[in-house]
């Protein structure tokens, strides 16, 4: 009896040995790799660190003055209060009526704008509904009167709370969207 | 009026917390707490009674209206002032709108169309059995702040605790009953080895007779041959299962620098994965968003609503101090930036090997898969984690199962024809198409 028991807990260590090696992959870490030097890149992954800068990281802004390769045109109005006022008077969209595409430009404002303006532009998208995010106008508004114009400037700089959308669309969409935002105000006014 | 109710609130909370442990105290205060809070409504009454209006309101509107969520029809917390503020409508068209809606639509009331035509032209029900005084009641309801549920967790956390600790008893309970029983084994052990001793009974002895269990198992060669080639199998089992998963990192769940979770802003608010994740669409990486975009929102939102703080505690973390960490980042002090930033240094989950090539773009615009298929039901995460293996099995698997879709893209009519005629099949799936082929990933 006295052996017997002896051997149980030998056994139970065991098993508890065994159970651990089990359970030993921690979550927080990752895990084990064959070959590292085979799954590693030796050219930078996007926003890999990096000691050639000096902020550390890969990810760097352009420097200023760049220019994209491809039809280009530099957007030269101003991020100012006569800079609005003078897109809101002046500015108008590139793209014609053909090139206008809503199927393309009704999915962009529902992922990006639709969450604070409502996908119908009344400004009651489900971040002012929850009341998360407050002064979102309508683009009805009759005190604000947007135009082409002020569209493209509030979405390239942002205005007041507003942010810039300029990273998130390129050119081509913006005005995609400037258009389905004259649709929808069209709509509203109905 | 609004001041004192609030600190009044805010004081029993502070308290409470150490209250918890001496609930005399406590029920004192919750007391002391419900009696203040009555005087503070009794004081609001002498517009209208908010108690009344409340009744009235689940019982006539509440069908329709909540008060902080629009519904059938609009939400209606602070509905007067928010009527007065915005469209310069008194009470009196607040009686008549109630009164009955449709005839001040018909009269061409500017925003009775509006508001109208907004809910879809759904019709309000009229109500003119209601009188002035049951209007101001109910509007004295919707007048009410938001009630503010900082006490929840307080309240919630003196049971959780309670539950806690008698988990532990009973655990210990358990724990020391086992032992009882062991000491109780060995005791009877020794008693009866004692009396065997005694009465000079031989115990031993008779083991020597028999053959010892060992003994007869080694002797017998069938059964070490057969219980070799099982240990030899399953060890085989588990040693190929661990070679396996090396280099798999399904499940891995790092902590990051700032503890965002894509629960509150994915799942609770519904923000696109997209408006973060942006060159998903159009390009191989799907990236991290930088901080500005974060920004956008979080120039308005510098602190998260009580009741996801409270939502906070569950997961053991402050919410306000996350966001803090954000401002600290982009070196934003609360009016504009200071230009002091830092990089957050995220940490990277997904990753495939340097010889695998996986583009985003390729499987969300022109494929047309959910994020969730591959991702995982990131709108329930807290904490952000890898959900699929990402091995080379599972992206040939899912090649093998799906179809291409070539609706509505122009590309894919003339190859789609020639396979589907080579292949002898209505749809073409991603293997067929040449998703298999090893230069396609691998190159
Ligand atoms: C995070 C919430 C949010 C998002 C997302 C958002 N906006 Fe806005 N928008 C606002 C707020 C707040 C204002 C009011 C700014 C002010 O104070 O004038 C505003 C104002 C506007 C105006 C009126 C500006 C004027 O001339 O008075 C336009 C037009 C507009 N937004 C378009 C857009 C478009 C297009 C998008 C999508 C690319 C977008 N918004 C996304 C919050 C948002
Ligand atoms: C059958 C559903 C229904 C019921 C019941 C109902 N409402 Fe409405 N209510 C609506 C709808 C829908 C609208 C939006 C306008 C429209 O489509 O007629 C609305 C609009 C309103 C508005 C205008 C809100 C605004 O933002 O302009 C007020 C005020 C209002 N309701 C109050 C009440 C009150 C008070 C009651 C209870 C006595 C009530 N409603 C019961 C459906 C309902
Ligand atoms: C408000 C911005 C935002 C939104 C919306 C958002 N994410 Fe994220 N996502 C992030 C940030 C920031 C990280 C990095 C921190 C982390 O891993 O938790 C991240 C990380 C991830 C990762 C892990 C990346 C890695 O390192 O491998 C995946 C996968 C992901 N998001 C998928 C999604 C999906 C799917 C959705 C839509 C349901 C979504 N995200 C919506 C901001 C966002
Ligand atoms: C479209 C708007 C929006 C964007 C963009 C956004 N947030 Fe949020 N954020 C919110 C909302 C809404 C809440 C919840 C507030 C509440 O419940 O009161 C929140 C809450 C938070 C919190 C506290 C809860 C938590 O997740 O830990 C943190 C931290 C946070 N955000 C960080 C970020 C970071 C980092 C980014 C950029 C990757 C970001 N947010 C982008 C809207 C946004
Ligand atoms: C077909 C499966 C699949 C789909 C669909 C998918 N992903 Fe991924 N995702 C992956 C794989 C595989 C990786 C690892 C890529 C690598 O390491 O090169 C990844 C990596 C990521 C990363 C880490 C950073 C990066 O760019 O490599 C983020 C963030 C991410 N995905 C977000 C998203 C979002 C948002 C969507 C939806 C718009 C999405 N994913 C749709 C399979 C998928
Ligand atoms: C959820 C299903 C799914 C998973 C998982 C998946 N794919 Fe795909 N993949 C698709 C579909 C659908 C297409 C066809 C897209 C199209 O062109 O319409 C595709 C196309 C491709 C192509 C282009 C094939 C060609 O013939 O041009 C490559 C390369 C590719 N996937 C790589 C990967 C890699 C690498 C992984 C694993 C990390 C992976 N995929 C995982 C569904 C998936
Ligand atoms: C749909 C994309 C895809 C195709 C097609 C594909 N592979 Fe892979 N392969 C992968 C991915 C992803 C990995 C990385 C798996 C991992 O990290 O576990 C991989 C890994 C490998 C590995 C290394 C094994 C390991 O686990 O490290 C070899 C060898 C390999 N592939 C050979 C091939 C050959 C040979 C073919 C052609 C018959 C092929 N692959 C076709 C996606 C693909």
């Amino acid at each position: 009896m006295h052996i017997n028991m002896k051997k149980a807990t030998k056994y139970i260590v065991v098993l508890a040995v065994l159970v651990s090696f089990m359970s030993c992959q921690k979550n927080s870490r990752p895990n084990y790799q064959y070959m590292p030097n085979m799954y590693e890149s030796i050219g930078y992954e996007a926003y890999q660190e990096s000691d050639a800068f000096a902020n550390g990281v890969e990810a760097q802004l352009p420097a200023e003055g760049s220019i994209p390769r491809g039809d280009f045109m530099p957007f030269e109005i101003e991020n100012t209060n006569e800079g609005y006022a003078f897109a809101k008077a002046n500015l108008t969209s590139p793209l014609d009526s053909t090139q206008v595409d809503y199927d393309r430009a009704g999915p962009l404002y529902g992922i990006y704008c639709g969450i604070c303006h409502g996908n119908k532009g009344d400004g009651k998208g489900k971040l002012v509904q929850r009341e998360k995010i407050l002064g979102v106008p309508s683009y009805a508004d009759v005190g604000r009167a947007i135009t082409e114009g002020s569209i493209y400037h509030t979405l390239y700089y942002g205005k007041n709370t507003m942010g810039s959308y300029a990273n998130q669309l390129n050119e081509e969409e913006r005005w995609q969207v400037v258009a389905y935002v004259q649709k929808l105000k069209a709509d509203l006014e109905k | 009026m609004k001041k004192p109710y609030q600190s009044l609130e805010d004081n029993p909370t502070y308290n409470m917390k150490q209250v918890i442990y001496c609930s005399l105290t406590s029920k004192i205060f919750s007391l002391c707490l419900v009696l203040l809070l009555s005087f503070s409504t009794s004081l609001i009454a002498q517009e209208g009674d908010p108690v009344n209006g409340k009744s009235l309101f689940n019982s006539n509107c509440a069908a329709c209206h909540k008060l902080d969520k629009p519904m059938t029809g609009p939400a209606l917390r602070n509905v007067e002032a928010r009527l007065a503020d915005e469209q310069g409508l008194d009470r009196t068209w607040i009686n008549a709108w109630i009164r009955n809606s449709s005839s001040l639509i018909k009269s061409g009331d500017a925003y009775a169309v509006k508001i109208y035509n907004e809910y879809n032209q759904t019709a309000m029900t009229a109500f003119p059995q209601l009188s002035d005084q049951d209007i101001s009641d109910m509007l004295a309801y919707t007048a009410a702040p938001a009630p503010e549920p900082v006490v929840a967790p307080v309240a919630e956390g003196g049971p959780v605790q309670e539950g806690g600790v008698s988990n532990d008893l009973i655990l210990g309970a358990l724990a020391l009953l086992f032992a009882l029983l062991a000491i109780a084994l060995v005791l009877v052990n020794r008693t009866l080895n004692r009396f065997a001793e005694a009465k000079d009974i031989k115990v031993v002895t008779e083991q020597e007779k028999r053959t010892p269990l060992w003994k007869a198992f080694v002797q017998n060669q069938f059964l070490v041959l057969v219980t070799a080639i099982i240990f030899l199998l399953a060890s085989g089992y588990f040693v190929y299962g661990y070679f396996m998963q090396v280099g798999v990192d399904q499940g891995y769940e790092p902590v990051q620098p700032i503890h965002y979770s894509h629960r509150i802003h994915a799942g609770d608010n519904g923000i696109d994965c997209k408006y973060c994740h942006s060159s998903a669409r159009v390009s191989k990486t799907s990236g991290i968003p930088s901080l500005n975009v974060c920004m956008n929102c979080h120039k308005s939102i510098s602190e998260v609503a009580p009741e996801t703080l409270a939502e906070g505690t569950d997961y053991g973390v402050d919410y306000n101090a996350e966001i803090q960490k954000l401002y600290d980042a982009v070196g934003w002090d609360g009016t504009g930036y200071t230009g002091d930033s830092k990089p957050v240094k995220w940490i990277r989950i997904h990753n495939l090997p340097d010889f695998a090539y996986f583009n985003h773009s390729q499987h969300v615009e022109v494929g047309g898969i959910e994020c969730q298929t591959c991702h995982g039901p990131v709108e329930e995460m807290e904490i952000m984690y890898q959900h699929s293996p990402l091995t080379m099995g599972w992206c040939i698997n899912c090649h093998r199962e799906t179809n291409v879709k070539v609706k509505d893209n122009d590309y894919y009519t003339k190859i789609h024809e020639e396979l589907s005629k080579k292949y002898g099949v209505e749809e073409l799936t991603v293997a067929q198409m040449g998703g298999l082929e090893c230069g396609k990933c691998h190159y």
